[in-house]
């Protein structure tokens, strides 16, 4: 299972080079298409073991000091997961492959994209949560680049950072969050938590990493008031929308909230938040939909509205738990299975509705409601793919849409019937938020189809004339919906071999107790499910008919407190606190720099000589002084005191090598050749260096001005860090805190082959730090490198804001 | 005004071998001896930094047409492939490995992979080196 993980991410380095050399005609999707694809098969093979209950754990050991492993566990729930990881991808890169021309920077976008499908499959995979986690921010951060793909954009750079923010945001509270259930449990493995966590019900952090794990899941999932990154996201190329912003990467909240039930459903907090948040959420994205002129926005809103449905679902799920498996509660497993359903369900007629507003997009120009109509005679098969997916999405037969929308009423009937927790008129709103928003569903489903293929025909609207869209465009799309209505005649294929593992998942502790026996039939009887349906698409037509007259709804709402104004103002205003903060120490001289530098040194340094107690000094085993040594060292006196009083920078500077190269005469009298060599070649190598750099630099005098007068404060550093210094020489010297390493160096030859012992110790003992000093010194030239470059460049910067 | 610098560009012709050999030389005698590859590195870059100093960029940049900055990047990965390279024998990372024996009239010699090592730290010396002071240079 790990190579499912792995193969993306190999595949994404091999995109470039090939996008080089054998793809450059070809368009390079052909080739990440296999990757998807060659997946969901793999996958699709281990689905009849799973669907009888097994579940696949291979460990692999990262950190395992702190309990920290990648080990990847598929059960039915991350199966599921994955298959919508897989499958959709494959769909969504053919229909990208088609959308996409070559001139676009292709590699990149498929490196991102492959990125994500390996990162998600992490995330579903990972048992450990610091993978998990992990995986989690990595999938941001490639939503981050994706949705940026075009950045020369003003508004695809804002969309981005506004995910990226709002989504790591969440993420590190959820970091937070898992490791409090550490601190519980001692343990990393959500299973291995699960199992121990009734244990611990009470303790004083169960219910911050409850809370801390939610605004994860909630954040990712877009979870009213979280859910206003999702309309800027859809700056991103619409397969990406199709893939990350509504199949797969926004569902990675509703995983964590349904892997998470075992642990946190026993508190009733979490059946409130789960259900309460998820049905605001599904009312507000249902009622900002409609109100959308852009057809994406307006998909982006639906998108937060059936996520709401979803958690909403989900969160009466766990009511079962909360009531600790009172058989007559065992109902509400339904609300569970209905939640998987209609999961399912939204991927299929999401992705197929966001295709198809692509395809308008892509072929008309744009993809406003106001200036579309009419299109459904140029572009039947569009058209039809639209219904199928529109009608699904407002919950009529014979699609998909209408079973879980049935199941959705079913499940809140249950609470109010169940009147959960004794308060009843609070169960009560459940089915009637529940109902309206499907109204509104319904509403902004028919805008979709109507406004856009009905109605006047307006071709003077169009950037380019509207044609049917290519075969390789439609097949993706209409693969989809196949699917939608093929899950409404045989729903119960899915249920068997993928919806039943997952209940077994969701509610373990059932699992010898009661058989998971749900069949879903398109025809119950007229109950009051049928009867809400028939009530929606009523009271949707009169709404949608009389529209004109329901819009001024919205100007009740000033823009001023809306969540964006909010996201804004704290933006502004932490931008404006960090700069007039970071203002007041980054003075843009190099004095005041050297000023904090040599400060920590000292409160470090010294502080920790103090601490230790280090200051004892012997100088009893010393070796005598000798007459050349004193020479040396008086000459360095005065070389050093000299530089103080110099007036130009060629005395200074002229002054400093005498301190070099006295050190380079110290280190031949004390028999260290190699220091001595390398002192020498370093002094001579940034003496020209020096030279080179005066010509760039100011006059001497005048910066020299204002430190002309006595600066105490300076004195004071200079002379303090000058003493740490000897002090440290000292103590070292007289205070031997470690056991001698000294029989390293007298085995070298035997130990390394070298008899250098200073490079046994560079290239041998000590090559980890080499190695990094090596990289350090590479990224310091790169960075003198790009910043004399970027320097340069400065002028022409303005470019990229259109 | 032109400055007349026949002397020391005849000088450094001459010399730049000379320092270039010595920068060998310290290179390969720091297994045993004094030297080693940063100061190998050092020496080198200093030859070739008194070769741009008498002559101009463009004129060195004929006889020796490298992109720096890939020399430097060539060095920090070679250091580090080194490393990664003893996982490929089962050993932990970084580990160096010898080979010695001892031959008729020069004694004692060997081979070693801390050699590789040492060359990336030497390319990556030369390579900063004259980036860095190429860079500054060109900014006038």
């Amino acid at each position: 299972m790990l190579i499912t993980i792995i193969i993306p991410f190999l595949a994404a380095l091999f995109v470039p080079i090939l996008h080089k050399s054998i793809f450059r005609k070809l368009h390079i999707g052909w080739f990440v298409l296999f990757v998807p694809l060659v997946l969901f098969m793999l996958l699709a093979r281990s689905i009849p073991s799973v669907s009888n209950g097994r579940a696949f754990v291979h460990a692999f050991e990262w950190i395992p000091a702190y309990g920290v492993n990648f080990t990847i566990y598929l059960d039915g729930m991350s199966l599921l997961f994955s298959l919508l990881i897989t499958g959709i991808g494959a769909l969504v890169v053919l229909y990208s492959i088609f959308y996409l021309s070559q001139r676009e920077s292709l590699s990149h976008f498929y490196v991102y994209l492959l990125m994500f499908m390996g990162a998600m499959l992490g995330l579903v995979f990972s048992d450990n949560v610091i993978a998990l986690y992990l995986f989690w921010e990595l999938t941001s951060i490639s939503s981050f680049l994706l949705i940026a793909f075009w950045f020369y954009r003003n508004q695809s750079r804002y969309g981005a950072q506004k995910s990226l923010l709002i989504t790591v945001s969440g993420g590190i509270a959820m970091l937070a969050g898992f490791l409090m259930l550490y601190t519980m449990t001692g343990s990393f493995s959500i299973r291995e938590i699960a199992s121990s966590i009734h244990l611990h019900a009470n303790h004083e952090l169960f219910l911050p990493a409850l809370v801390l794990i939610l605004l994860g899941a909630f954040s990712k999932s877009v979870q009213f008031p979280f859910h206003i990154w999702l309309p800027d996201a859809m700056e991103a190329p619409t397969p990406v929308s199709a893939y990350l912003h509504s199949a797969t990467m926004v569902k990675a909240g509703l995983y964590l909230v349904a892997r998470f039930t075992p642990i946190f459903g026993v508190e009733p907090v979490w059946f409130w938040t789960v259900s309460i948040v998820g049905l605001v959420t599904l009312f507000w994205g249902s009622f900002s939909a409609i109100r959308q002129t852009d057809l994406k926005a307006l998909l982006a809103y639906s998108t937060i509205s059936q996520l709401g449905l979803i958690m909403s679902l989900l969160g009466i799920g766990s009511a079962v738990y909360a009531l600790d498996f009172q058989p007559s509660s065992l109902i509400l497993t339904s609300a569970a299975f209905a939640a998987f359903f209609h999961l399912i369900n939204h991927s299929t007629f999401k992705g197929a509705l966001f295709m198809v507003i692509g395809i308008i997009d892509h072929t008309v120009g744009t993809r406003d409601v106001r200036r579309l109509g009419g299109l459904m005679a140029m572009m039947p098969l569009t058209f039809t793919i639209a219904l199928i997916g529109s009608f699904s999405m407002a919950g009529l037969p014979p699609f998909n849409g209408f079973l879980s929308k049935e199941m959705f009423f079913y499940a809140m009937n249950q609470v109010q019937a169940f009147n959960l927790f004794s308060i009843s008129t609070l169960s009560a709103l459940f089915p009637i938020l529940a109902w309206i928003a499907s109204i509104l569903t319904f509403v902004y489903s028919m805008i979709i189809v109507f406004q856009t293929f009905f109605g006047r025909y307006k071709p003077d609207e169009f950037d380019r004339p509207p044609e049917e869209a290519s075969f390789g465009m439609l097949i993706a799309p209409a693969i989809l919906s196949i699917l939608i209505v093929g899950i409404f005649f045989f729903p119960n294929v899915i249920n068997r071999h993928i919806l039943q593992p997952i209940l077994l998942n969701v509610y373990a502790p059932l699992a010898d107790a009661m058989e998971f026996d749900f069949h879903i039939s398109a025809w119950h009887g007229f109950n009051l499910e049928l009867f809400m349906t028939l009530g929606v698409v009523v009271f949707g037509a009169i709404v949608y008919k009389l529209l004109r007259h329901w819009m001024k709804i919205y100007g009740l709402f000033p823009e001023k407190w809306s969540f964006d104004s909010l996201y804004h103002f704290i933006l502004e205003r932490g931008e404006q606190a960090a700069r007039s903060l970071t203002n007041t120490y980054m003075t843009g001289s190099l004095r005041h720099y050297f000023a904090y530098i040599f400060l920590f040194f000292i409160a470090a340094v010294g502080g920790i000589l103090i601490y230790t107690g280090a200051f004892s000094i012997a100088t009893n085993q010393d070796a005598p002084i000798t007459v050349y040594e004193w020479i040396i060292a008086v000459i360095m006196m005065i070389a050093g005191i000299a530089i103080i009083f110099a007036t130009s920078r060629l005395t200074a500077i002229i002054l400093n090598s005498v301190l070099g190269f006295s050190i380079a005469g110290l280190f031949v009298m004390f028999r260290a050749p190699d220091l001595a060599l390398t002192q020498l070649v370093v002094e001579s190598v940034t003496t020209a260096l020096f030279l080179l750099c005066f010509y760039f630099l100011p006059p001497f005098k005048q910066e020299e001005k204002p430190a002309r007068n006595f600066q105490w404060t300076h004195a004071l550093i200079s002379i303090s860090v000058g003493l740490v210094f000897i002090f440290i020489a000292l103590a070292v010297n007289s205070n031997p805190m470690f056991d001698t390493i000294a029989h390293f160096f007298e085995n070298a030859d035997e130990l390394t082959g070298s008899s250098n012992i200073v490079n046994a110790i560079l290239g041998d003992f000590r090559a980890f730090d080499t190695m990094l000093e090596v990289v350090v010194l590479f990224l310091a030239g790169i960075g003198v490198y790009t910043l004399v470059k970027l320097k340069k460049g400065r002028e022409e910067q303005n470019i990229e804001d259109q | 005004m032109k400055i007349n610098d026949v002397i020391l560009q005849t000088v450094a012709k001459v010399v730049v071998f000379i320092i270039l050999t010595l920068g060998v030389y310290i290179f390969l005698a720091g297994h045993h001896n004094p030297g080693g590859g940063f100061v190998g590195g050092l020496v080198l870059a200093s030859a070739l930094v008194l070769l741009y100093l008498s002559f101009d960029i463009k004129t060195v940049h004929k006889g020796l047409p490298f992109d720096f900055k890939l020399i430097a990047a060539l060095g920090a990965f070679t250091v580090v492939a080194a490393g990664v390279g003893a996982l490929f024998f089962n050993e932990s990372f970084l580990t160096q490995t010898f080979l010695s024996w001892t031959w008729p009239i020069v004694g004692k010699m060997g081979v070693s992979t801390v050699t590789i090592f040492e060359a990336g730290v030497a390319l990556a010396v030369v390579g900063v080196v004259i980036t860095i002071i190429l860079s500054i240079s060109e900014d006038v």
